[in-house]
């Protein structure tokens, strides 16, 4: 009787480990990249007015894989000038059902070539094929359908009063998501009649300028929307520009706070999307083996780069041995390769650069003590990766538990009572989401109420929906994208 | 060392988790993203008919038909060399004696139904002989199914002393326990019928008797394999999951061995622990390794409709 176990004792599992999965890749021969993109200004490609250029490659295999223009202030200047040009000429006087129209030319064009995108998004930025096919682009289309359908019907949205563009908006990406993020920049501020100058994230260009050929394809009149590509000196070069009236960022706390003090003495109207930390909670009555799911889904999407990235998880202590156990069996089964298998669940890190930073973190939580686990997945030689990792016994203060890592790093935390893990969700800088899980409604609602975050998913995480605001609170920005409440950044009256 | 399934019903029996069935449905979603190409299809093919129950379960079933399915059972395609058995063959009672003697000296297993199939409503001591007469006549598993009923009623302690009474009447038998979820309503009912079942003494647990519709489908095979890991993280103690009914073709097959192969993992991707209740499957399977080898589809005429 000497090894009798302990009742709480939990036998492991060998998930995932009795059928390996033949190489399934997409094809990348369907994506049609050209070697060199220009800015698209006024309606045409026209060469970057400094003569520069910068590759992008691959984080997959970091092969080069074009290179794109870099614009410089008198490109900026050129855009600012041909958008308010368009705007002035076509499209504030334009009718707005005659506008919806050329915005649901652009949604069916983009799905006419959603294959095509989907695998431009996968080689440019690294997330797995399946992701870019089943939501990215999707979604992506979904945005332009469901804001064509406002153009002529703002006078709704906003009772009793008369709704007008702004102007000339400035729209600058991130490159964790960058389709979807310029289609919820751009369907909205065409709807309401504005028109755009965007600028992409430098490591993710590529689908921005296959949207720029669509919009081309669309016939949309010259100048309505321009893309400039480059780095932040880009940024901050359209930022600056007097001729904006109005900036839609989507990026780091850190750049969105510059922009905030470059517009502090104009009248530049200002909305932000910032980071996040958001905390993903587990009550002991949840549905534990989807709360499991949910917490994958939270953290490890798109590599964890994704500014509502549940990377804190609070899990109630009466469950959270049987919790950690299912959750790292669940990952174990995790798939971690080139993005262009479609078995693939974890793909490349977007940049040798971010990849540093998750390192950094996964270090720093090592030497802070918290216990360390990840999946044991080969990596591939070439490349940036990252396993899907998790540290246990992360603490309040820990900086595992209140930095933003942008990467596949989980902390978990416990808790004990309902008010304890609201003040402790509720301490972080950010605001940007959170998670509930519980079968008791009530409990939702509370919660819900007393979050302080932009979006409170209950029994889900990660979900989105064109219809569906989204946006933050405290440094995570201000301003909602998506849904009627999108419509309102674009509008004066 | 088998436990002794405890004698006494408790109401513990039933505590389990909450179940979502939206986050239920997103999962078993992703199972069928799955891409399965190549060796691993192969692999998985071959697997599929070495875990099929080759079924007959009708009421002009005969001797003749019996005969006919036990030498499918054995000879799936004889054209391609080295292909498995299946694992076993389920009849009703009165053709196991059929079954036993056609599949003589095979490792294929004969299954039966029992205890008032399909719909349970008699009374335990027909259920009982039902079981023994089975058992006597060579069955090596036995396919029982729950009082639907009574469960619906929340009579659970007479459900759970109906398994545990037919478990002690199967002697060596193996016990599949059916729940048929498509009576049950909820995935709820569905985890807990399982717990009930698992408690009372099941070897496996069965979703269905392919006469009720919806059959097996996805979300609750799931549940139903989240119930059997969360008994082996408690016990370590394994149990059997046969999904039954609406599962006629490979590529569904292969959906289920993932959710399978990720749910459970290795220990679980054998005959022995899990297992297709099908008719029409085989044949499906047997098309695509015909594909696979030859690089095109074969006309369904070339393989025997048994």
């Amino acid at each position: 009787m000497a090894t009798k176990k302990t009742k709480s004792s939990i036998r492991p599992l060998r998930p995932g480990s009795g059928w390996t999965y033949a190489p399934a890749p997409e094809s990348a021969a369907i994506a049609r990249i050209d070697e060199q993109y220009e800015l698209f200004i006024d309606g045409k490609w026209q060469k970057p007015s400094g003569g520069s250029y910068f590759d992008s490659i691959n984080p997959a295999n970091e092969k080069k894989l074009y290179r794109a223009a870099l614009a410089n202030e008198k490109d900026v200047e050129k855009a600012v000038t041909a958008a308010r040009k368009a705007f002035d000429k076509y499209w504030k006087k334009m009718p707005p059902a005659e506008r919806g129209k050329y915005i649901f030319r652009v949604a069916r064009l983009m799905q006419e070539q959603a294959r095509e995108l989907s695998i431009m998004e996968t080689l440019d930025g690294g997330k797995p094929i399946r992701e870019s096919r089943d939501f990215d682009v999707p979604m992506a289309c979904n945005h332009f359908f469901y804001y064509a359908g406002w153009a002529d019907k703002l006078e709704y949205a906003f009772p009793n009063r008369t709704p007008k563009p702004i102007g000339v908006a400035a729209q600058i990406t991130p490159w964790n998501f960058p389709l979807l993020m310029a289609a919820w920049k751009i369907a909205p501020a065409l709807a309401t009649g504005n028109t755009i100058v965007l600028k992409p994230a430098e490591t993710t260009s590529l689908t921005t300028l296959k949207l720029a050929s669509i919009i081309q394809e669309a016939d949309l009149p010259p100048g309505v929307v321009n893309i400039i590509t480059g780095a932040g000196n880009t940024g901050a070069a359209l930022v600056r520009h007097p001729g904006i009236n109005k900036i839609a960022f989507t990026g780091s706390t850190a750049v969105g706070k510059l922009i905030q003090q470059e517009t502090a003495s104009s009248n530049k109207k200002l909305t932000l999307e910032l980071g996040g930390k958001a905390a993903n909670i587990i009550f002991s009555d949840a549905p534990i083996d989807q709360a499991v799911e949910g917490v994958v889904n939270g953290i490890f999407f798109n590599q964890g780069h994704v500014c509502c990235a549940g990377s804190r998880v609070y899990v109630q202590e009466s469950i959270a041995p049987i919790f950690l156990q299912k959750l790292k069996d669940r990952m174990a089964t995790l798939l971690v390769g080139d993005p262009m298998d479609k078995n693939t669940d974890i793909g490349a890190i977007n940049s040798a650069e971010q990849l540093e930073k998750i390192n950094y973190y996964i270090r720093l939580g090592k030497k802070e003590g918290s216990l360390h686990y990840e999946n044991t997945a080969t990596l591939p030689k070439k490349g940036f990766y990252c396993r899907p990792t998790l540290f246990t016994k992360v603490a309040q203060s820990s900086r595992l538990a209140q930095e933003e890592i942008f990467g596949p790093v989980l902390a978990i935390l416990t808790f004990r009572t309902e008010d304890e893990v609201i003040e402790k969700a509720n301490n972080t800088p950010y605001g940007l989401s959170a998670g509930v899980w519980t079968d008791k409604g009530s409990r939702i609602f509370n919660m819900s109420k007393r979050l302080k975050a932009g979006v409170v998913w209950a029994n889900s995480y990660n979900l989105f929906d064109p219809t569906s605001p989204f946006g933050g609170y405290k440094e995570s920005g201000y301003g909602r994208e998506g849904g009627l409440h999108g419509l309102s950044p674009y509008v004066t009256f | 060392m088998k436990k002794i399934p405890p004698a006494v019903f408790k109401p513990s029996m039933l505590a389990g988790p909450a179940i979502d069935q939206t986050g239920v449905e997103e999962r078993t979603a992703r199972f069928t993203k799955r891409s399965i190409k190549a060796a691993s299809k192969m692999q998985g093919l071959l697997l599929t008919l070495r875990m099929i129950d080759l079924t007959t379960l009708e009421g002009k079933d005969s001797v003749g038909k019996v005969e006919q399915l036990c030498y499918k059972a054995l000879h799936l395609h004889d054209a391609f060399e080295g292909l498995p058995t299946v694992a076993a063959i389920c009849v009703y009672p009165s053709h196991v004696r059929t079954a036993k003697k056609a599949l003589q000296g095979s490792s294929v297993k004969v299954a039966s139904v029992a205890t008032a199939f399909p719909s349970g409503q008699s009374h335990l001591s027909i259920k009982l002989a039902d079981t023994r007469f089975a058992v006597e006549e060579g069955a090596d598993e036995i396919d029982m199914v729950i009082s639907r009923g009574k469960f619906l009623e929340g009579e659970f302690a007479y459900v759970f002393d109906e398994i545990a009474s037919v478990k002690a009447a199967c002697g060596a038998a193996r016990l599949k326990v059916i729940l048929e979820t498509g009576e049950l309503g909820s995935l709820d009912d569905v985890r807990k019928a399982s717990q009930l079942a698992i408690a009372a003494g099941a070897d496996f647990i069965k979703t269905s008797t392919g006469k009720i519709q919806p059959a097996a489908t996805l979300p609750v095979t799931l549940v139903m394999l989240e119930t059997i890991r969360d008994h082996y993280y408690k016990t370590g103690t394994m149990i059997g999951m046969k999904p039954a009914g609406g599962i006629s073709t490979s590529k569904l097959a292969l959906h289920y061995l993932v959710m399978l192969n990720e749910t459970l993992g290795a220990d679980w991707m054998d005959p022995h622990w899990f297992r297709f209740g099908a008719s029409s499957l085989a044949n499906n399977v047997l098309m695509q390794i015909a594909k696979e080898r030859e690089g095109c589809y074969q006309s369904a005429n070339y393989f025997s409709v048994d």
